[in-house]
């Protein structure tokens, strides 16, 4: 078994419950990825050791204003995908530096893609697209035609690392302990499609989005067309892969602020929504209305990350768990308060967000903002006990 | 007797707790817990156990006379078809707490989560209570077939339950104390009233019990407005089917 | 009508606003044909009435002779068997409307009923319509010439079946003084003596007396039974050592005895009959006994919640799947039984690896106490086709051994259990068959509550029908005749283990099945050699 993913079914999709923990320095300070592992591996249980990653931010200053591309080849499989994929690359971008994935042979990740890394700047060719557009249609080009190659990780200043295996042993693989960064996220798996790819685990990133997620989406046949509509292609047959899109139409294509955008994928509900104040009223109206397939339907806690700070969300029943704690100038979030107590024993406040609104945290906002907006005493439920 | 569950996995610590109490210890104090799960799962003694520390998922599930005291926070699916014993937990709880309860005590000290107390049932002298001191979440005591289900409100964190309180309810009482706003209540399957001075006598002892465990203060607690949530109907799918 | 129409002279317009005119006084019940017509030879009757006590509908009564309500005779036979003439013959209405090919008659009398009560169609047993049947276009090989068939009466033939979780390999070690003993732990597994095992069927669902019938058939014949949804009832208690105990979302009947009580425990996701819906067993079929068994106040509704409210992931599933393990100090295996539906190789594969030790898979032919007829009729998927996807899929991830494979959902004789086993099952269940051991006839009327054989019933005076003692040898004989049916069907194929037969699809044919399937089965098409 291989685990290459047209060797299975007819392009059937992942279903997966799993783990995730992550957090950001609100002062932007840095850590190195021991406490990621720490906390992640709390987390065990969750997970079946058939996928992890993590997600890291802020660990290539030296390149900071290049894009850092993470492509994983299944040479084995394809022998010419990196030829391919780097020539599609070098006609596309201007390549500043690229270099293989530092890795360690690790017991219990085997059957490795090669992994390499590249920094890039898009080239300047017709058209009025900005980089970020470049970069995506690269991105999805490079999946989508070049079979056996995967760009898994295509930020400024930040990669996703991902594999098979249990999240201990995937972040002892990628040497996670030798980065430094503002914010962490990290996220075990437990697969039941193409269990031995390493491109279904997760963190899934568009640009400096990456997404974590547990649950499953129900719409996502829906999410998926609807997405195709805007140009993206869903290529990594898992359905997190919609979330990652869909936070990059939404916040970055439509501009809609984050709680807006949470809203268009965890709406409330009609009775809710008849109770609110006029204007409120139109908006989630319009928003529903509007953007009603990108309703991600089904049980769901993910952890959205991009360069400026990270954000919870639950679905809108909080059919999964999630549990947030602010301490040591950090906001935590995990599916499970082990795994912030792992790592940061007595916080200054833990909470349990409520379904459909976002826990957000944002570098250099002294205090995260709970549920969007700026945090208002006596609405935070906080517990912090020995 | 103390059991050191630092960087013990669960299952070699719950074959300790039940290799303890199968010798026939009364107490047991387990320290330095994180996140190990399932402890006091099926058993059936009348120990106690204190656990110092996060206690896992699915802590006391299909438990039956223990008596456990969790010194801080707990997480998810305590209580699970406990049949009878108690368990206290002096911080906050996570959601799906006291799933087909049947019998015994689950008092939290503060909030609890979603979809807590669902398809709690009473069943001869098994009547299960589960007292929360803060706020619950959405789906409050769906299905509930039995039993009595407490929220207090006491840490002033908003309102006291979440929408859809009720739901499918067909057997035992909620207690709601402070103000609650009716939409949050599933009408179509429960009755809600102000609780009478009845009620509040029957539930008084429960409240008391929870009061003496937190060295709290029962009468300012009972000064307040409690509503009453009832079943409308045993029979709450009775005309969804044609003959 | 006259009236009506002497009315709309005065008042042309009757409703809404007229409230003094009720709607039923205008509307007649509209047509509520009966589906069976009751004829007797009134000559050869004997006016001994045995027919009318018969009848748990209460349709025949006596006016001097045997007079029929037709509309309330649900056509089990009941009387008719019981009839000392034989005289009594059910046929099928007469009544005549016009054919339509896309309105049934079926389709039309739903609409009626619906306008008439406003209410979700309810149904007993299983899907009754004419979907292709995949075992009936399967065909056994045979051995001739080449290699030799086996004859069965003469030599052993081995049909015991182990389910539980297996590991992949063994170890051995050697003792100081020479002797090489087992080193692997093998997982608790539990034996069956012959590859079929009862379908879950609650009490409540079905009557005491019908499920100590099943109780006793399985202790006799070294099988397994299953309590259902309903709890172990203390009669039962005996044969808890034969029970698969179940712990479904209702969390009936279900403590720590209980579990430890049981030979397997399982964990009930779904049924094929009404995948992803619940289950309501109705106040008034709660009697004292069933209340008592299923720790609940007598009379309330039972309810079933879908999904298990406390399963809303994978991960929630391995969950509640280690804290039965816990509770059980992993003494016996835990089962989890889904309904096959589209993605069910990918939901096995999960329950697997989330620690399940057996997977029950129940094709949509499954049956049920009740369900809403919608659901049992139109979602789901055959079971051999589930079967086929679960098991190819468990072996591709290399982890087929982790646990065994039970199917359930239309297995009506030993030619579906071999052609089950060769697909790759460890053991079929049966829920209908043993039913119709019992008398049933499958009159789909079991959500009434009113069996005239005391099976789908709670009244005392039908559950006394069965007299458990009969009734197990009844289902024993019929579990028996097709244990040396499959062993017959063993020695044809020259082998004389199951485990030879178990996966082994190059020993079946597809015929009339289109390529897709063929290939979706793993099974090619009649013609095809070796």
């Amino acid at each position: 078994m291989n685990g290459f993913p047209s060797d299975f079914d007819r392009g059937a999709r992942n279903i997966s419950g799993c783990g995730l923990t992550g957090f950001v320095h609100l002062d932007g300070s840095f850590s190195d990825g021991r406490a990621i592992l720490e906390s992640i591996a709390l987390l065990h249980d969750r997970a079946n050791g058939l996928g992890a990653g993590f997600a890291a931010y802020g660990i290539y200053p030296d390149f900071a204003d290049f894009y850092a591309l993470h492509i994983m080849y299944y040479t084995h499989q394809r022998p010419e995908c990196r030829q391919q994929a780097e020539t599609a690359l070098a006609q596309q971008a201007h390549i500043e530096h690229q270099e293989p994935i530092p890795t360690r042979p690790t017991a219990g990740i085997s059957d490795a893609p090669e992994l390499w890394r590249y920094f890039v700047r898009p080239l300047q060719l017709s058209g009025a697209q900005g980089d970020d557009d470049r970069v995506i249609s690269m991105v999805m080009d490079i999946n989508h035609r070049v079979d056996g190659a995967y760009v898994f990780s295509s930020g400024k200043n930040m990669g996703a690392f991902k594999a098979v295996g249990h999240a201990e042993d995937v972040g002892r693989f990628y040497r996670i302990e030798d980065y430094q960064a503002y914010m962490w996220v990290a996220h075990g798996r437990f697969p039941t499609n193409t269990p031995g790819w390493w491109a279904g685990a997760h963190p899934f990133t568009m640009l400096d989005w990456a997404v974590v997620h547990n649950g499953e989406i129900s719409s996502y046949g829906i999410n998926k067309r609807y997405l195709e509509m805007f140009g993206y292609k869903c290529t990594m047959r898992t359905d997190t892969e919609v979330m990652a899109y869909l936070l990059d139409l939404l916040l970055r294509k439509h501009g809609l602020p984050l709680r807006l955008a949470a809203a268009a994928m965890a709406p409330r509900f009609w009775d809710a929504i008849d109770r609110l104040a006029p204007g409120e009223r139109e908006l989630q109206t319009a928003i529903r209305q509007i953007y009603g397939s990108a309703h991600v339907n089904g049980p769901f806690a993910i952890i959205a990350s991009n360069s400026r700070g990270m954000f919870g969300l639950n679905d809108r029943i909080k059919l999964r768990p999630m549990v947030a704690a602010r301490g040591n100038n950090t906001l935590y979030i995990a599916s499970e308060e082990a795994a912030i107590r792992a790592i940061c024993a007595h916080p200054d406040a833990i909470w349990a967000p409520r379904a459909g609104e976002p826990v957000v945290g944002e570098v250099g906002q002294a205090q995260e903002s709970e549920n969007g907006t700026t945090e208002r005493a006596g609405e935070r439920r906080t517990q912090a006990v020995a | 007797m103390q059991i050191d569950a630092q960087g013990m996995h669960y299952r070699a610590l719950n074959e300790r707790v039940r290799e303890a109490v199968a010798r026939g210890e009364s107490a047991i104090e387990i320290v330095n817990v994180n996140g190990q799960r399932y402890i006091a799962d099926g058993l059936c003694a009348r120990t106690a156990i204190d656990i110092r520390g996060l206690p896992g998922n699915d802590l006391c599930a299909f438990m039956d006379g223990p008596r456990v005291v969790v010194h801080g926070n707990a997480q998810d699916g305590i209580g699970n078809t406990m049949n009878s014993g108690s368990v206290v937990v002096h911080g906050d709880a996570g959601d799906v707490l006291g799933y087909g309860m049947r019998g015994g005590r689950l008092l939290v000290r503060g909030n609890v989560g979603y979809r807590v107390g669902i398809h709690m049932k009473a069943y001869g002298d098994h009547v299960p209570a589960l007292v929360a001191g803060g706020c619950a979440g959405d789906f409050l005591g769906e299905y509930m077939a039995g039993g009595t289900l407490v929220v207090l409100g006491l840490n002033g964190g908003g309102p006291p339950v979440g929408a859809w309180c009720g739901t499918g309810m067909h057997g035992g009482e909620i207690f709601v104390r402070g103000a609650l706003e009716e939409h949050l209540v599933a009408h179509r399957h429960v009755a809600l009233q102000p609780a009478s001075e009845d009620d509040l006598a029957r539930v008084r002892p429960l409240i008391e019990e929870f009061c003496a465990e937190f060295g709290l203060d029962s009468n300012a607690i009972t000064q307040e407005k409690f509503w009453r949530l009832t079943p409308r109907s045993s029979r709450p799918f009775g005309s969804k089917y044609a003959a | 009508m006259a009236q009506l129409r002497e009315r709309e002279k005065e008042e042309p317009r009757l409703w809404p606003e007229n409230t003094e005119v009720a709607p039923r006084a205008v509307f007649p019940r509209l047509h509520a044909p009966p589906e069976f017509l009751w004829t007797h030879d009134q000559e050869r009757c004997r006016r001994c009435k045995r027919c009318i006590m018969q009848c748990g509908w209460q349709a025949l009564s006596w006016h001097d002779r045997v007079v029929a309500d037709s509309s309330k005779c649900a056509g089990c036979h009941r009387c008719e068997v019981f009839c000392p003439e034989q005289c009594i013959t059910i046929i099928p209405n007469p009544q005549f409307y016009k054919p339509h090919d896309l309105w049934s008659l079926n389709h039309r009398h739903n609409v009626w009923k619906q306008a008439e009560s406003g209410g979700v169609l309810l149904s007993g047993m299983g899907n009754d319509l004419p979907y292709v049947n995949v075992f009936d276009h399967l065909l056994l090989d045979a051995c001739q010439v080449t290699n030799p068939s086996i004859d069965p009466l003469r030599e052993p033939m081995e049909v015991r079946t182990y389910l539980g979780r297996k590991p992949d390999r063994i170890r051995v070690a050697e003792t100081p003084d020479g002797q090489v003993v087992l080193d692997t732990k093998v997982e608790p597994n539990v034996r069956i003596e012959t590859p079929i095992v009862f379908a879950a069927m609650s009490y409540g669902s079905i009557s005491l007396t019908a499920q100590q019938s099943l109780a006793m058939a399985a202790a006799e014949l070294g099988i397994l039974w299953n309590t259902g949804e309903g709890g172990l009832h203390e009669s039962l208690k005996p044969y808890a050592h034969r029970a698969v105990v179940q712990c479904a979302s209702g969390r009936f009947g279900v403590h720590a005895d209980y579990l430890r009580a049981g030979a397997i425990v399982e964990i009930k996701i779904g049924q094929g009959a009404k995948p992803g819906i619940g289950g309501h067993l109705p106040g008034e079929k709660v009697s004292q006994e069933v209340a008592k068994t299923r720790m609940i106040p007598a009379g309330t509704d039972a309810l079933s919640p879908a999904p298990q409210h406390d399963i809303y992931s994978i991960e929630d599933l391995r969950q509640l799947i280690y804290a039965l393990k816990e509770a059980t100090e992993y003494t016996k295996p835990v089962s989890v039984k889904i309904a096959a539906v589209h993605n069910v190789a990918a939901i096995a594969s999960g329950i697997a690896r989330a620690g399940a030790d057996v997977i029950y898979l129940d094709g949509f032919r499954g049956g049920t106490g009740a369900a809403p007829t919608v659901v049992r009729d139109h979602m789901g998927i055959p079971v051999e086709i589930a079967l086929a996807v679960v098991d190819e899929r468990l072996r591709q991830e290399g982890i087929r051994h982790l646990v065994s494979l039970v199917c359930a959902g239309g297995i009506r004789s030993s030619a579906d259990v071999a052609k089950a086993i060769a697909l790759g099952a460890d053991a079929v269940a049966v829920g209908t068959a043993p039913l119709l051991a019992l008398g049933c006839s499958l009159c789909q009327k079991c959500y009434t509550g009113r069996c005239s054989w005391g099976i789908a019933t709670q009244d005392p005076e039908l559950t006394r029908r069965i007299d458990p003692r009969v009734g197990s040898q009844r289902i024993a004989n019929l579990i028996s005749a097709w244990t040396a049916e499959l062993e017959e069907i063993l020695g044809a194929l020259g082998m004389n283990c199951i485990e030879s037969l178990r996966g082994n699809r190059e020993r079946l044919r597809g015929l009339g099945l289109d390529r897709q399937t063929l290939e979706i089965l793993g099974v090619k098409p009649v013609g095809e050699g070796a």
